[in-house]
């Protein structure tokens, strides 16, 4: 049984440097990152940015942290035919060699629900980005006005 | 397949193809036409609503007969559409100056439940100043979205929540109060802005 327990980690062990060897997610590049302050903690923030794979193999983004909010997600917003806008968990995101995909008003976002306290115009936070290899990236977001449109305003 | 057989298959096919015509045409744009769906915004002067501003005003569709007017639906708790329609439309009334200011422009909410009279007035507040939030009981809401074809839904979501899915495009009227024109969500500037001056300058031809 022991024995059996050593090489089960002994496995694991080689399954993480394995991981590592190949990560692609040292390749990720986050740019133009900005979030829109919040009223208050009872609606949910939002935040933008490009995500760049910069590698030779397609990463995945499986999930997000941050203490500004219990349940950070990405969220996309779509509009039909018809005008009618809604937004639905996007699940994992999957980033092909030398693309980069574009989190901005309208499509994807990522959606903070249950902030821990007000995203304050000037303030900034950090967002972790955990991606299917294990390894993460972690973002410093700055946080723009309500009426902002983009990074520069 | 002999001859025969083949044009029998044709005409089968060709009846076929005019059938599905005229059922679509039936369905989309002929007396089939669906009152539910979309559909144009009938002219305010028909419209039978009654709600309260955020600076606690009475209001209605009436309100706004005599000037050119934009209105929009949303709600506060809205992350991503709603404050990129507001940032829009405010960048919109930038670029119009003073040509603007005589315009009506109002956003009004599908979540009175959360958007009480003094959320909306707050939320406004970090937009461009000509910018009313309109609130009311549900029926009312209800009877608003009905006038201008606008629709929405309560969607729950995670941890006893709930967002709203909602028509996103703008909606003009001239200042005599009949539809102009829409203004669909992440239409460019340079298309919006011009149908805006259209609905302006339609205001010396309406009311006088």
């Amino acid at each position: 049984m022991q024995k059996t327990i050593g090489s089960l980690i002994a496995a694991m062990i080689a399954s993480a440097v394995a991981t590592t060897a190949v990560a692609g997610s040292e390749d990720v590049v986050v740019e133009s990152a900005w979030a829109r302050a919040s009223i208050g903690v009872s609606r949910p923030g939002a935040a933008y940015m490009k995500i760049r794979n910069t590698g030779e193999e397609v990463v995945k983004l499986t999930g997000l942290r941050t203490d500004l909010a219990m349940m950070p997600e990405i969220h996309r917003t779509s509009t039909n035919a018809e005008g009618v806008s809604s937004m639905a968990p996007a699940g994992e995101i999957e980033i092909a060699p030398g693309d980069a995909v574009a989190l901005e008003p309208g499509g994807l976002h990522v959606m903070l629900m249950r902030l821990q306290r007000a995203m304050v115009e000037g303030g900034s936070f950090f967002l972790t980005l955990d991606f299917s290899d294990g390894g993460e990236v972690v973002v410093e977001i700055p946080v723009l006005g309500i009426a902002a449109r983009g990074p520069e305003n | 397949m002999n001859r025969r057989t083949f044009l029998k298959f044709a005409f089968a096919g060709v009846i076929t193809m005019a059938l599905t015509l005229v059922v679509g045409w039936w369905q989309v744009d002929g007396p089939g036409k669906s009152e539910q769906t979309g559909g144009r915004p009938v002219d305010l002067s028909e419209m039978e609503f009654r709600l309260t501003d955020h600076e606690g005003e009475d209001v209605g569709p009436k309100t706004l007969i005599g000037q050119p007017t934009m209105v929009f639906f949303g709600f506060t708790y809205c992350p991503d559409v709603c404050p990129t329609t507001l940032s829009d439309i405010s960048g919109w009334l930038d670029d119009l100056g003073e040509e603007a200011e005589e315009m009506n422009v109002v956003f009004i909410t599908v979540d009175p439940e959360r958007d009480t009279v003094e959320a909306m007035a707050e939320y406004v507040g970090y937009f461009h100043p000509s910018i009313r939030g309109w609130t009311g009981p549900q029926e009312e809401i209800a009877r608003a979205a009905q006038g201008f074809r606008a629709r929405y839904k309560r969607v729950p979501t995670e941890g006893d929540d709930y967002t709203m899915d909602h028509t996103a495009s703008v909606f003009l009227f001239n200042a005599a109060g009949l539809f102009t024109t829409i203004i669909d969500y992440h239409e460019p500037r340079e298309f919006a802005v011009p149908k805006i001056r259209r609905a302006l300058a339609e205001e010396t031809e309406g009311v006088t």
